[in-house]
């Protein structure tokens, strides 16, 4: 029952992004990641819905909204596994994943205090060497560090 | 327009390692030379390091170039909150190089994409020093007659010792087979083994030094073991006169050994040693001079071939 009424709730949109599969500690950080809180469209958030994957999951509806790749992508450092759903005219005509960039500018802050990244206004920039289990190096100060301890910018 | 900046030497290939050494070669024939002359190198020394600026600024004047620069940050503008930025900036309008001494990590690789004049970085906190892994490396050679199927011994503090890993990293071209002999606490990091295996580099790893364990050594590498690196103080002292070379330690050594120290010593090497011919680290540091004229002109796009026509 539970599940029909948040499909039913996803249909309901008529133009815009379902973001769906996020894990529920990740649902906030995704909100902010993607600028949508200052945002004045239409958004549903929910939180702690049930998943055959996830066990529970958080889900973003925002309407009339389409995301780029660029911004996309950077929810990869968070939530690799996260889905996309496109909807037009109360369909879905597109689903896509998120897709893990070979560089990641200006999203994680780097780990290490004595980086220059960390010391000088400027963005960071992370080599993605291990995509599966989300190894970054950093660009400058060329410490690794992965996605348990990341920290945003 | 192309960056010549030297920032770490792990861009540096095999041919290009090479190359310098060859370059750093002439300049020992002759280090007196005008080939820079009416160039402006500045040194810009965020953190102090006597040695290091000495060994760059003496390269600089030997090839007919003017110095200007600080060595004492407080007197800087970047105590009074200037970025890094601005100061390279602004300097770049005034020098042809900029040697810099950062104590943050990946400050010179910054420096590099803000400004277009070449940067070397002479020491970035305790992530790079490709001058000083140059100097390591034409040592080696000089001493060996070569690079290749070396068996290198790394002694004492492994772990924290920015060139022990600098070096490992350059060497993994030249078939070397490494020993590394470090206190438990201050072993070779797994960062590292890693790199070796990797690169199907062969390493033996002691925690035992005397004369039998470095019999076959080729170069013996010395650092030195800090208190300050402990965590464990019982430790530290268990362990802090292991790793010390004595003279009576050598009766077993190859001839062709030689022993390296980036310097400063503290007591890691017993003064009785340095009349050995086997130490090598005061003739290491001299080397310095020859490595770091190679790498002021490879920055500015002069080859080896004008190095060799302004010798004759």
């Amino acid at each position: 029952m539970k599940n029909n009424v948040a499909e039913l709730q996803v249909a309901a949109l008529q133009n815009g992004t379902v973001i769906d599969h996020i894990p529920t500690d990740k649902l906030f950080t995704i909100v902010s990641l993607l600028g949508l809180k200052n945002s004045d469209l239409n958004i549903t958030i929910g939180n702690n819905l049930p998943s055959k994957k996830l066990g529970k999951k958080g889900i973003i509806k925002v309407a009339d909204r389409f995301f780029s790749d660029e911004e996309i992508s950077r929810l990869s450092v968070v939530a690799p596994n996260v889905q996309l759903n496109i909807i037009r005219d109360y369909e879905v005509v597109e689903k896509k994943q998120v897709i893990m960039p070979d560089v990641v500018k200006g999203i994680v802050k780097c780990g290490n205090p004595k980086c220059i990244t960390n010391n000088e206004p400027m963005a960071t920039i992370f080599h993605v060497i291990d995509k599966e289990n989300g190894v970054l190096k950093c660009h400058y100060c060329e410490k690794e560090q992965n996605k348990e301890t990341l920290k945003l910018q | 327009m192309e960056n010549r900046s030297l920032v770490t030497i792990a861009e540096h290939s095999k041919e290009k390692i090479l190359y310098l050494l060859e370059m750093a070669k002439e300049f020992e024939k002759k280090p007196n030379r005008k080939i820079l002359d009416g160039k402006v190198v500045a040194t810009l020394f965020f953190e102090p390091s006597t040695r290091t600026r000495l060994s760059f600024e003496t390269a600089a004047n030997r090839l007919g170039a003017r110095v200007i620069g600080f060595t004492d940050p407080k007197a800087t503008s970047s105590s009074k909150g200037e970025t890094l930025k601005d100061t390279i900036i602004m300097v770049s309008n005034y020098a042809d190089i900029i040697v810099m001494r950062h104590y943050l990590e990946g400050a010179a690789r910054y420096a590099s994409e803000v400004t277009g004049t070449p940067i070397v970085n002479a020491g970035d906190g305790s992530n790079q020093h490709p001058s000083q892994t140059m100097l390591d490396l034409y040592s080696i050679y000089k001493t060996q007659g070569t690079l290749e199927n070396l068996n290198i011994y790394m002694v004492g503090d492994l772990k924290y010792g920015r060139t022990v890993h600098s070096l490992l990293m350059a060497m993994r071209h030249f078939n070397p087979t490494f020993h590394f002999i470090a206190p438990e606490e201050l072993k070779m990091p797994e960062e590292y083994k890693l790199y070796c295996r990797e690169h199907g580099i062969k390493y033996v790893e002691h925690t035992e030094f005397d004369e039998d364990v470095i019999a076959e050594a080729d170069i013996l590498y010395m650092t030195r073991v800090q208190r300050e690196r402990f965590t464990d103080l019982m430790e530290y002292e268990r362990v802090k006169d292991v790793y010390i070379l004595r003279n009576e330690m050598l009766k077993k050594s190859r001839p062709n050994l030689r022993i390296l120290h980036p310097l400063p010593r503290v007591n890691e090497i017993a003064y009785d040693v340095d009349e050995n011919p086997k130490a090598y680290y005061f003739q290491q540091a001299q080397n310095g001079l020859y490595a770091r004229q190679a790498i002021l002109c490879d920055v500015l796009g002069i080859t080896l071939d004008d190095v060799i026509e302004n010798g004759k």
